[in-house]
């Protein structure tokens, strides 16, 4: 095989990498501090993805106008799915909260079948590709990773530099500790899943460059987005970052030399195999 | 007790008999209803052996496409009998059960991880299915092979639906039985004391790798079986429908909706979503596509803030504590 195909294909990964990262940050921050994985986490970025499409498309407003409806749209999410659907569970077995946001995916799946039929909705852009060395780098790609890399950056810097973050953070080193100190946690818990849903309306606004929308659109990215998640240590931000370049350039890779299905094949079983050897995270010191 | 029982006889009474009453061209349909509930329960069954412990798998959809596809594989390409490809697919699904067990359980995979690495699992066999499509036809399924004739036993092919009827019913039952040896046995103590706390089970003298992978075995043997039974009756395997995430949650949600820790749990939360699906199928047709998973996901959300012991669980819950003065949710 020519070797440039896996130069590209490389690249590609790394800037799926980018996109991937934005998911699974704002996944593993609600998993930081809730100790909840959002199984239903993609669909709420399917639904952002939805209100992109009928904003741009069917009502006709420009592409950012409606990228911004698609963040503000996850934040509302966020902030619906943990008061609904988190809150009352907040201290029941860990499984029933996982079971919870399950219900929450199947949801949210049917009910889009239900409203807007099983076709793929595409938001067309006309962007420009370019070619380096043989090499064709769609700006369709380039945009949402330099602005997912540009996000993440703000994320880190919110939760290193403003107060609000440190008690985010605090929260998630030690929930019980915050309120002994006197902090609501409720407040932190709120905040922290407007952010997540938050990156959940970006990812939708990113996404939406590269892949059209349908109802199973979680299935897609979901399962990874976990894996990711908890690859780099559940909880773990800088794991999580690494984690989703090392499983978007498997992706890529193994997806020119053999196939699509088998490069997640790869990337599952990985993943699996790292489950057992090193559980907290490829970040973790071992025991 | 005796009492029960007789209710419990005449019950099965009932349904022994259920396909000779008359019911004209409705016959066909019932009987296929009925057959799925059986078929879906026992499935459910299976899984709540390893589910009621806390062993939360989301990744029984492996063990259902091990099952369906290694026999319809078999019998499409090598004509190989599907009575000695269920012995064949049972023994590929203990092994994936004990590739996947022994480490999981030996390095403490639990609760969310437990969850999540079977969720990688049903992924990964998905994907392979879909990946080999050569054999497999990828995500467009695969027909089963007729046998020629409207009754091959050899081929386990009937056109009379009454045969399934019967075969389903059986395994219902057995699953039934199974289920209720496992809640008398010392197992079940040694799991709920594992469940609870695993070191502290251990500090007792339980081998807790032992017992997980022994429940862990026979969940997935039964889940392979329903595989090959649900695949003999449709005669059409897909991987969307038997193996992956969706129809790993769809078993999972069946049994958390009847109740995981009772017996009957898993019939009543699959009659109930069947009932459900199929209802709402006839009555809006294929206009409302969605509608039945739509209602189906929300009443699950309701079901676990609410009713976490399930339906049927919490009825019985009531009733005993109204008879016998206050018990355990789970007994």
């Amino acid at each position: 095989m020519d070797p440039i195909f896996l130069v590209e294909a490389a690249i590609n990964g790394i800037l799926l990498g980018g996109v991937l990262a934005l998911l699974a940050l704002g996944l593993n921050l609600i998993f930081g501090v809730l100790d909840i994985v959002w199984i239903a986490y993609v669909d709420l970025v399917m639904l952002c993805m939805y209100a992109i499409y009928f904003f741009n498309v069917a009502f006709g407003w420009p592409i950012w106008a409606a990228g911004l409806v698609s963040l503000a749209a996850g934040t509302i999410l966020g902030v619906a799915v943990h008061l609904l659907i988190i809150s009352p569970i907040l201290t029941s077995a860990p499984i029933n909260q996982l079971l919870a946001t399950g219900g929450l995916l199947f949801f949210l799946q049917s009910a889009a079948t239900f409203l807007w039929t099983t076709d793929h909705k595409t938001v067309r852009l006309s962007l420009p590709s370019y070619e380096i060395a043989g090499i064709f780098l769609p700006a369709t790609r380039i945009i949402p990773f330099a602005i997912s890399i540009l996000a993440v950056i703000a994320l880190y810097f919110f939760l290193t530099r403003t107060y609000i973050g440190t008690a985010i953070r605090a929260v998630s080193q030690d929930r019980d500790a915050m309120s002994l100190m006197g902090a609501s946690p409720q407040r932190i818990y709120i905040v922290t899943s407007a952010v997540g849903g938050l990156m959940a309306g970006l990812a939708g606004a990113l996404l939406i460059f590269q892949y059209s929308v349908h109802p199973f659109f979680g299935g897609q990215f979901g399962p990874l987005t976990f894996m990711i998640c908890v690859l780099g240590g559940l909880g773990n931000m800088v794991g999580a970052f690494i984690a989703s370049f090392i499983m978007s350039e498997i992706i890529a890779i193994g997806g020119v030399v053999i196939s699509t299905e088998m490069g997640y094949v790869i990337a599952f079983v990985i993943f699996i195999v790292m489950m057992f050897v090193r559980p907290g995270g490829i970040l973790a010191k071992r025991e | 007790m005796s009492r029960s029982r007789l209710l419990a006889g005449a019950l099965l009474a009932l349904l022994l008999a259920a396909p000779f009453v008359p019911m004209g061209g409705m016959r066909q349909y019932v009987l296929h209803v009925a057959i799925q509930i059986f078929i879906w329960s026992f499935i459910g069954q299976a899984w709540s052996l390893m589910g009621r412990f806390g062993l939360v798998s989301l990744g029984h959809g492996a063990f259902l496409g091990v099952g369906a596809y290694t026999t319809t594989l078999l019998w499409n390409f090598y004509s190989l009998t599907p009575w000695i490809g269920t012995l064949l697919a049972v023994g590929a699904a203990v092994a994936i059960a004990a590739v996947l067990g022994i480490p999981c359980f030996r390095f403490r995979v639990i609760g969310h991880y437990f969850a999540l690495v079977t969720l990688a699992v049903g992924e990964v066999i998905r994907l392979l299915i879909v990946a080999e499509r050569d054999w497999t036809g990828g995500s467009l399924g695969l027909t089963l092979k007729t046998a020629g004739s409207d009754w091959s036993v050899y081929a386990i092919q009937f056109a009379d639906k009454r045969v399934f009827y019967y075969g389903s019913l059986a395994f219902f039952l057995a699953g039934l039985w199974i289920w209720d040896r496992v809640d008398r046995s010392m197992a079940r103590s040694a799991l709920e004391a594992i469940g609870e706390d695993e070191t502290a089970a251990a500090s007792v003298g339980i081998h807790v790798t032992r017992f997980k992978l022994g429940i862990t075995v026979v969940s997935a043997a039964l889940t392979a079986v329903g595989g090959v039974l649900y695949a003999q009756y449709i005669s059409y395997v897909n991987p969307d429908t038997l193996a992956g995430i969706g129809v790993s949650l769809k078993i999972v949600f069946a049994v958390v909706l009847g109740g995981m820790y009772s017996l009957m749990g898993p019939l009543v939360g699959t009659a109930l979503t069947t009932a459900l699906s199929e209802g709402l199928r006839i009555a809006f047709g294929l206009k409302f596509l969605g509608m039945a998973e739509t209602i189906y996901g929300l009443l699950l959300i309701i079901f676990i803030i609410f009713l976490p012991s399930g339906i049927y669980g919490s009825i019985r819950y009531t009733l005993r504590r109204r008879t016998v003065g206050p018990v355990g949710v789970r007994s």
